[in-house]
């Protein structure tokens, strides 16, 4: 995470000394795969960050209190730590007809949400649902479902993009806030740089095989078998900005690529409706053997092909025709803000 | 004087979970409603779109139990254009399925139920060397099982809780009469709920592996793309056999411990009787269900005698009504076949914040499933009763050892604690059956047969131009079904009935419960404030929705009440 191993003394004091940050934990419209995702971090592992690191104070997914016990507690931390306590959201809220696609305890989860964001000292968007909208949001987003920056329009908003997030990016992400008790820095659109400033196909080991101009032409395949380049599969890497190439998932036993399936780019805005996910990306210079890594276009979208220009002409895909209309790669360096999706 | 409790968010599950209950002078409840407060409208995001990406969407209807709903959704869309998976593809997916099942039951065992049955506080007052003493008579063979590895963990509990910052674990029921476990007990259950919490990201990793992350790995339609190799499969092997230890040295003998101690509980929260299991598992693919581990059936009115068959593309057989359910039908329809299924939602219910719902009008956002007109209830009870009645041997050992060992007749298999069990016995199979689909999967790698994909149908132009499918999987909560119609290309019309929406379903149009609501009704409590014993009951079925269960006057009728929320 950028760290050096100077500060490795620092973050194990401020762990030990510091009375435990509040956090209230709320879920909207999601299918909890953040939260899935957060205990199966190994470094540090949720029992730790739990019980030593955070004070957990709500979340429904792990409260051992139900109904009007729970909520109380909600409420106590708004009122006695208010300005101090953490505010983690997994899901978004629903906005179309009052909010009444998703409630808890009787009210919006609208509601919940913007009235529980008042207070917190800072908000973190767990997952693609939070920080995008994700799924539910894509077309025709029927429950008129918005990520969180567009609901609190006036708090600073962490995003964790994702679906889910990779366990050790969400207990990496805690930890910096607990040990430097700040924020970390956040590209453009409000991530942080030291997880998503660098795109998967970049540091994808089957990048040799890209830059080779060797590809996976069809499923299983001779090219899948010897473990090519899936780009041609309609892999996503090259245009999404996360660590999986970099930490890879599950304590680092893989990622997507490194199993033989495209990479989907779930951490990417829209990238649900930035499809089909097995349409090869447009505008990416493949390149043969003498071609340079640095002429790969980094504004990518999907080929704009009969199956994509049925699809209700999108921002996503508008933008792509107009890029392929200039004929001319975009260069590849990512830039200062870690990216510009 | 009756009185209304309202719980409402349902804690330990997923999604958002509202339960109100009607309790008599007795403080028995007699009546209740159960309502999903969230919908999210993935079926209608899917049309329009690439049938073989309808997986990923379909998967984002959980992440707690990831992969069942890519699952059924690939079988569904293979269904409709004619595919055959590869053999090794179907093995995969059966190890994909298996460590799912397992993973996702110890997890709803120790972080999502067992604080219904184990008090955190009381552990603080164990001895931690009789707390040793009795590890070591529950599991003989369990390593952890010293005093001072208990000392430890008791420890790491004074510190939390000295701390008085108690997060998850505040404001709770501790204390509660309910609560029968003695201290040493709590203790071992507490540590092995830490244990389970360490365990339960490893043999994911079985999924990172195949599908290249955990939650939500990847699937694809006619097959598998799973990069193997002999490292690989090694490491699956070794992760197969931890999950066999920790099953058998663990989870099982902490079941039984815990269930001894509440008898009571195996004739409470029966519900509705009637049970019904799609099948899984394939051996001979997935168009031959003599040959599924899982057999499929309906058992109606607890009767063991007689296994009726379930046909998921018989029209009259699943239909969904909609009387209690905030959504609309085309004029004149009242129950649909999912083919024909249509979503439409139409809010009818109170201006939010409200206090309760209707239970005469609309209530819930999830609709009500039937088979044949009968509510059913789905899930790891009705497999093993379905696969006990059909005469299966395996599942006749797992389940008579565990009555034997009990003491009690197979009638306490209908209760809230048969069901808790029952999770426990399938998993047992579950993780035995890992280990001979990987061998299973060895053999045919040694024999030459490497094939994981049919690419022959990968192009929409070798499609029929209209076509339809229907996918099923029993999810760990129960029985899923995914239908599919495809025109030109594009997804027309998705329809999915997952177990919870069979569970928590509302009442029909005949006034039939579902099977939460039917499952509370006759449960005592002994403090409407602290409702330990709804929690029990529901938590038993392993909610995975956001939906809500309302307890109200039998017929109806205003009643004075303590509203609780």
């Amino acid at each position: 995470m950028g760290l050096e191993a100077t500060l490795v003394p620092r973050i194990v004091e401020a762990m030990d000394k510091k009375p435990r940050i509040p956090v209230i934990w709320l879920h909207g419209l999601e299918c909890t795969c953040c939260s899935e995702s957060f205990i199966r971090s190994s470094h540090p592992v949720a029992q730790d960050v739990v019980l030593n690191m955070i004070s957990l104070d709500y979340d429904d997914t792990l409260q051992a209190a139900a109904g009007f016990q729970v909520e109380e507690i909600r409420k106590r931390i708004m009122k006695e730590y208010a300005g101090e306590y953490l505010l983690a959201v997994e899901g978004n809220a629903p906005t179309r007809d009052g909010g009444v696609y998703c409630t808890v305890g009787g009210d919006t989860f609208l509601n919940i949400l913007v009235e529980t964001a008042e207070k917190a000292k800072a908000v973190v968007a767990w997952g693609s649902c939070a920080s995008n909208g994700c799924v539910q949001a894509a077309r025709p987003n029927p429950t008129g479902a918005k990520p969180v920056k567009d609901l609190i329009p006036h708090r600073a908003v962490i995003n964790v993009p994702g679906c889910p997030p990779i366990a050790e990016v969400m207990t990496g992400v805690l930890t910096y806030i607990l040990t430097f008790g700040t924020l970390p820095e956040l590209d453009r659109q409000g991530r942080p740089k030291m997880f998503y400033g660098q795109r998967i196909h970049d540091k994808c080991y089957r990048r040799p095989f890209f830059d080779a101009g060797q590809f996976v032409e069809a499923w299983d395949d001779e090219g899948a078998r010897k473990g090519w380049c899936l780009y041609k599969m309609g892999c996503r890497g090259p245009s999404t900005y996360n660590s999986c190439s970099t930490f890879k998932w599950n304590n680092g036993v893989s990622f997507p690529i490194g199993s033989g399936h495209g990479c989907i780019g779930c951490s990417e805005e829209n990238f649900w409706d930035n499809g089909p996910f097995y349409q090869r990306l447009s505008n990416v210079v493949v390149p043969g053997i003498e071609s340079t890594p640095d002429q790969i276009g980094k504004t990518l979208t999907v080929l704009a092909g009969a199956g994509v220009a049925a699809h209700f002409g999108s921002y996503m895909v508008r933008r792509g025709i107009n890029a392929a209309k200039k004929e001319k790669p975009v260069p590849s360096a990512p830039e200062k803000e870690g990216g510009d999706q | 004087m009756s009185r209304r409790v309202v719980v409402d968010p349902i804690t330990r599950i997923e999604g958002h979970l509202r339960v109100e209950a009607m309790l008599n002078d007795r403080g028995v409840i007699e009546n209740a409603m159960s309502s999903g407060t969230m919908w999210r409208g993935i079926e209608v995001i899917l049309q329009g779109r690439d049938p073989r990406d309808a997986w990923a969407f379909c998967e984002r209807i959980c992440g707690v139990c990831t992969t069942v709903h890519a699952l059924a959704s690939v079988r569904a869309v293979e269904n409709a254009i004619g595919i055959k998976v590869p053999q090794n593809a179907d093995i995969i997916r059966n190890i994909m399925f298996l460590t799912q099942m397992v993973q996702d039951h110890v997890i709803h065992f120790y972080h999502l139920h067992a604080l219904d049955w184990v008090d955190v506080v009381s552990a603080l007052k164990a001895t931690p060397a009789a707390t040793a003493d009795l590890a070591q008579k529950v599991s003989p063979t369990w390593h952890n099982s010293s005093p001072g590895y208990f000392a430890d963990v008791q420890g790491t509990v004074k510190k939390f809780v000295e701390s008085g910052q108690l997060g998850i674990f505040q404001n709770a029921y501790w204390g509660h009469p309910a609560y029968k476990l003695p201290p040493e007990a709590n203790l071992m259950a507490v540590a092995h709920y830490l244990e389970a919490l360490r365990w339960q990201k490893e043999i994911v990793k079985i999924h990172t592996i195949f599908g290249g992350k955990n939650p939500h790995p990847n699937y694809l339609v006619g097959g598998m793309a799973s990069a193997i190799n002999m490292e690989r499969l090694n490491y699956v092997r070794d992760l197969i056999t931890d999950a066999a230890r920790m099953v058998e040295g663990m989870y099982i003998p902490d079941l039984l411990a815990v269930a001894s101690f509440y008898p009571e509980w195996t004739t409470i929260g029966g519900g509705l009787g009637n049970y019904m299991v799609y099948g899984d598992l394939p051996q001979n693919g997935i168009g031959d269900p003599s040959r599924f581990r899982f057999p499929g059936g309906v058992i109606l009115n607890k009767n063991l005698g007689e296994v009726l068959p379930v046909d998921l593309t018989d029209q009259g057989q699943i239909r969904e009504e909609i009387a209690h359910s905030w959504y609309e039908y085309p004029a004149g329809k009242e129950a649909l076949h999912p083919w024909e299924g249509v979503t439409a939602p139409k809010y009818t219910g109170p201006k939010p914040p409200y206090k309760q719902l209707d239970e005469n009008g609309k209530y819930t956002w999830l609709k009500a499933p039937r088979w044949k007109g009968n509510a059913m209830e789905v899930g790891p009870l009705a497999r093993m009763l379905v696969g006990y009645a059909s005469g299966r041997a395996d599942f006749k050992e797992v389940v008579n050892e565990a009555l034997g060992k009990l003491k009690v007749p197979a009638t306490a298999l209908f209760s809230t604690l048969g069901r808790t069990a029952a999770r426990g016995l399938e998993t047992r199979l579950a993780v035995n059956w890992l280990g001979a689909e990987f061998d299973h999967l060895m053999t045919n790698l040694k024999s030459g047969d490497s094939a994981t994909a049919d690419t022959a149908h990968w192009e929409p132009s070798t499609w029929p131009a209209d076509c339809k499918g229907f996918g099923f999987t029993e999810a760990p909560r129960g029985s899923l079904g995914h239908w599919v119609q495809i025109h030109g290309g594009k997804i027309a019309n998705y329809q999915i009935v997952v177990p919870s929406t069979w569970n928590a379903s509302p009442k029909d149009g005949k006034g039939q419960h579902g099977a939460y609501e039917a499952a509370l009704m006759g449960t005592p409590m002994a403090d409407p404030l602290r409702p330990v014993e709804i929690l029990r009951t529901i938590h038993s079925f392993d909610p995975c929705l956001a939906c809500a269960s309302h307890v109200i006057g039998p017929d109806g009728r205003k009643l004075s009440e303590v509203v609780v929320r």
